[in-house]
């Protein structure tokens, strides 16, 4: 070795992140169109939703070889101290005063793997680690003004510019290479009770932005210019004003623009109709009808799908009218073209959090399929003419208590579901448990939020996880799970394996054809969706068990 | 609303009132459960005006200047007098039909009355609501008063008043319970014998429906190791070589069971697919199957039986 390569070497040591990441070109716009393969540069590793992985390294025969590449344990906030030796210093952003500590230190990030560092939050948090060996890059931290610090589903990335959304609803732009800030705009009022909790999604030089609310606000997706931090466009999912679109499905105007419908999860991108779809929350009051009036209460609880350069709804399809137990149809919907009654078709598929699953057409919104998965699921009577449930009156929350399944926390949540085209079934986490719903709040103007109500959890009817059939949403074979399992999403790859954790401590790799698991790992209960990418020609699986990413390889 | 928002704020605001995390499913352990508490929790952990940090509001963390306690008393009688009629005695919409004002935006994002003087002035007149004849200080003190019952509202929005008491949850009819109790639980359960005094040792309807419901309240002593409530669940384990292991379910899942031996002994054995041979025996799946059997109707005449074995 020359001296001059032993300096090298040093230097390296001393610093990652001179070895690695300053050479990366980040991501290309144009990069994201392409199907899910070597890298993983955006929420859902492409536009579809799909999260299945081209790549086939590890496949059912490769597996039982997966060996551990390494782990990494992070710490949230500004804890210099207890840091230890080599690791870098903290950059420090946000306008709080730096002494709030309202939790949330799980990851349930979906990683962004890009040029060899992997990139991921938790709320307020977002660090940049070596995906070789696992050491730390850079870590930012944001000090809050306050707000649910409920989770962090990760990053969007433009070019060298990587952007976070906080729990005090900023939108931060931070320098991919350094981790140091380059902007931050807000995105809601604190005050109002928003909280931010989306991986914002890159389109073209649109950066598109969620939020989330608890009390009775309006839902918002909003795009930002990568560069300047510009607003573009802001669209309600709920009407503002006499007569815009869905305010006949309210009983006022009051009530339409205190309606929720609040975009927490990323959404998808179909570059073909130039539409960004995503899915909106529960409308407020949750568990009282109060002023909310009769109607389906549109956008709340639906698909909707915007036209990405002005914001302009093209369609929506309500997959909860008037829901009445909170739940969310806040599920990160899938994108396939597929057959469908003997003609290909640009499809839509989504399992719902209320228990039922559909596919639609994703050009027009048009209704094409929709069954009850959730096997105990008893909270609705029937199906309207646009195939979506019917809620039973007799099943809200009441006086004496209704037992309903499933909980407000749904027969599947917003861990992302993955569908495999070698198969042709979407893969989803199903979770049957009951609950008493006991009315508390009387009073006909309805409640307020998610308050006005207990909800008192009194068992299960079991969890599994579900293969369902897109084309007659049959379940195609369901496995039961031990635990509550699938708890952070799934992954599929062309290696016919599906990755999930089983809610048991384990990270299972199942065979997509049955369920049947080929190999496991006991790193604990996995809090966020399994990953894969290709990286010196080996491929590596990783996964989140809360504060710590784990990383598997083929040697 | 998000998920897992159930644990993190009641945790935040130290309330009783919450739902567990889902519960252990699929055959192995009893399912958890939260006893109801008889009454509503506090619905914040502060008194109108003291201001300063909460982590148990509707937004966990946040600052909020402290009021002044004055100014607010004489808002507040201002409020009784020009607008309790349209806005209510709890801000939350009265009888000539103003709007709630503890979900306006207004009220929420108002700082020092900057956003509601205005519109107590007149500037939305055009929309319903009239000018009011108070001068500025007045005006500020209303707000005041509004925005120190905006910091009362409770996680997730609960509104810090829950209007009229809630009625009684016994709505059922107790012969009919009797004779669906007979049939349904008289297998298992006994009103001479294990449910004897049920309801004088559970004297709150809602908490004894509650746990009758899920097959059991919140204070299960964990079983002394070796030993076996009736609700403990017990596994088989045959193993290749013919040996029989029997005792208490400690955990199982696809790749692992583990007993708790009479000795007080644990043993884990893997599973490879169907070897061992594991056998759950679970005294609560009964329990759990008939979920998707009762109606509502079944469950409030039960609990209307249960309440008179006193």
């Amino acid at each position: 070795m020359t001296i001059g390569k032993m300096l090298l070497a040093a230097l390296c040591m001393l610093s990652p992140a001179l070895l690695t990441g300053q050479s990366g070109r980040g991501v290309d716009p144009a990069d994201l169109r392409k199907p899910l393969k070597d890298s993983w540069p955006t929420y859902s590793g492409d536009y579809t939703g799909k999260r299945y992985s081209a790549l086939d390294q590890i496949n059912q025969s490769t597996v039982k070889h997966l060996t551990l590449a390494w782990m990494t344990q992070v710490t949230p906030g500004n804890r210099q101290g207890s840091r230890g030796f080599g690791r870098p210093p903290i950059i420090v952003g946000g306008e709080g005063p730096g002494d709030i500590n309202v939790g949330g230190g799980t990851i349930k990030a979906s990683a962004l793997e890009v040029d060899g560092v992997l990139y991921f939050t938790m709320p307020d948090n977002a660090w940049a680690v070596d995906a070789r060996d696992g050491s730390e890059l850079w870590h930012y931290f944001w000090k809050t003004k306050g707000g649910t610090h409920i989770g962090n589903r990760g990053l969007g990335m433009w070019h060298q510019t990587l952007f976070m959304e906080t729990p005090d609803d900023y939108l931060v732009a931070l320098d991919a290479q350094t981790g140091k800030e380059r902007w931050h705009k807000g995105i809601a009022d604190l005050s109002q009770g928003y909280f931010s909790t989306p991986a914002p999604v890159v389109v073209g030089n649109h950066v598109l932005v969620g939020t989330g609310d608890d009390i009775d606000a309006p839902g918002f997706v909003q795009s930002f210019d990568p560069e300047t931090g510009d607003v573009q466009w802001k669209f309600f999912t709920v009407p503002m004003k006499k007569g815009d679109p869905g305010m006949d499905s309210w009983g006022s105007v009051d009530a339409a623009r205190h309606g929720g419908g609040q975009a927490w999860v990323p959404g998808v991108y179909d570059p073909e109709t130039n539409l960004y779809i995503f899915s909106t929350g529960n409308p407020t009051p949750a568990f009282t009808t109060g002023t909310r009036g009769t109607g389906d209460n549109l956008f709340t609880c639906a698909v909707v799908a915007v036209n990405v350069d002005t914001g302009k709804m093209a369609w929506y399809y309500s997959t909860s009218p008037h829901d009445m137990h909170d739940y969310d149809s806040a599920q990160t919907p899938v994108l396939v073209d597929a057959m469908f009654n003997g003609k290909m078709r640009k499809l839509l598929l989504t399992a719902a959090r209320n228990g039922y699953y559909f596919t639609l057409d994703r050009v027009t919104g048009e209704h094409l399929v929709s069954t009850k998965y959730g096997v105990y699921t008893n909270w609705a009577k029937g199906l309207n003419e646009k195939g979506a449930p019917i809620y039973d009156p007799e099943k809200n929350a009441t006086v004496a208590g209704s037992l309903v399944s499933p909980t407000s926390d749904g027969t599947t949540n917003w861990e992302p579901a993955s569908y495999s085209p070698d198969t042709g079934l979407l893969y989803v986490a199903q979770h049957n448990d009951y609950s008493i719903f006991y009315l508390l709040d009387v009073d006909p103007r309805g409640s307020m939020g998610l308050g006005g109500k207990e909800e008192a959890q009194v068992g299960s009817g079991g969890s599994f996880l579900t293969a369902i059939d897109y084309t007659n949403g049959k379940i195609a074979w369901e496995r039961p799970y031990y635990g509550d399992g699938g708890g952070g999403g799934l992954l599929t790859t062309a290696g016919k394996l599906l990755f999930a954790g089983d809610g048991a401590g384990n990270l299972v790799a199942h065979d997509v054809a049955n369920g049947k698991p080929l190999w496991h790992t006991r790193i604990g209960d996995v809090s966020n969706a399994p990953q894969t990418f290709m990286l010196d020609g080996h491929q590596y699986l990783i996964a989140a068990t809360g504060d710590t990413l784990w990383s598997f390889l083929l040697y | 609303m998000q998920a897992e928002n159930f644990l993190v704020a009641a945790v935040l605001a130290g309330l009783t009132i919450a739902v567990p995390p889902r519960a252990v499913s699929q055959g192995s352990t009893p399912a958890a459960t939260t006893p109801a508490p008889a009454t509503p929790a506090p619905a914040a952990q502060v008194a109108p005006g003291t201001g300063g940090r909460r982590f148990g509001g509707f937004v966990p963390g946040q600052h909020r200047p402290p009021g002044d306690p004055v100014q607010i008393a004489h808002g507040k009688a201002l409020f009784a007098v020009n607008c309790v009629s349209c806005h209510g005695v709890d801000l939350r919409g009265g009888d000539l039909g103003g709007p709630n004002l503890l979900r306006s935006h207004v009220s929420l994002s108002d700082q020092n009355g900057e956003l509601i003087l205005p519109i107590i002035q007149g500037s939305r007149q055009d929309e319903g609501m009239p000018a009011i004849p108070i001068d500025p200080q007045d005006g500020l003190a209303v707000a005041a008063y509004i925005r120190s019952v905006v910091e009362t509202i409770g996680s997730q929005g609960r509104p810090p008043s829950l209007g009229k008491e809630a009625p009684s949850i016994l709505v059922g009819d107790a012969s009919t319970g009797q004779a669906y109790f007979t049939a349904k639980c008289g297998s298992c359960h006994s009103a001479t014998g294990d449910l004897q005094g049920i309801a004088a040792r559970i004297t709150d309807p809602k908490i004894l429906q509650t746990n009758w419901v899920a097959g059991g309240g919140r204070r299960r002593r964990m079983p002394a190791p070796g030993a076996a409530s009736p609700r403990t669940a017990t596994v088989s384990v045959t193993l290749a070589s013919g040996e029989k292991v029997e005792g208490r379910l400690i955990r199982i899942d696809d790749f692992l069971v583990t007993v708790g031996l009479a000795d007080g002994a644990v043993r884990t054995f893997r599973r490879d697919e169907d070897v061992p041979k594991v056998e759950v025996h679970d005294p609560m799946k009964a329990h759990r199957d008939l979920m998707a059997v009762y109606t509502d109707k079944d469950i409030h005449d039960v609990t209307a039986y249960l309440v008179t074995l006193k």
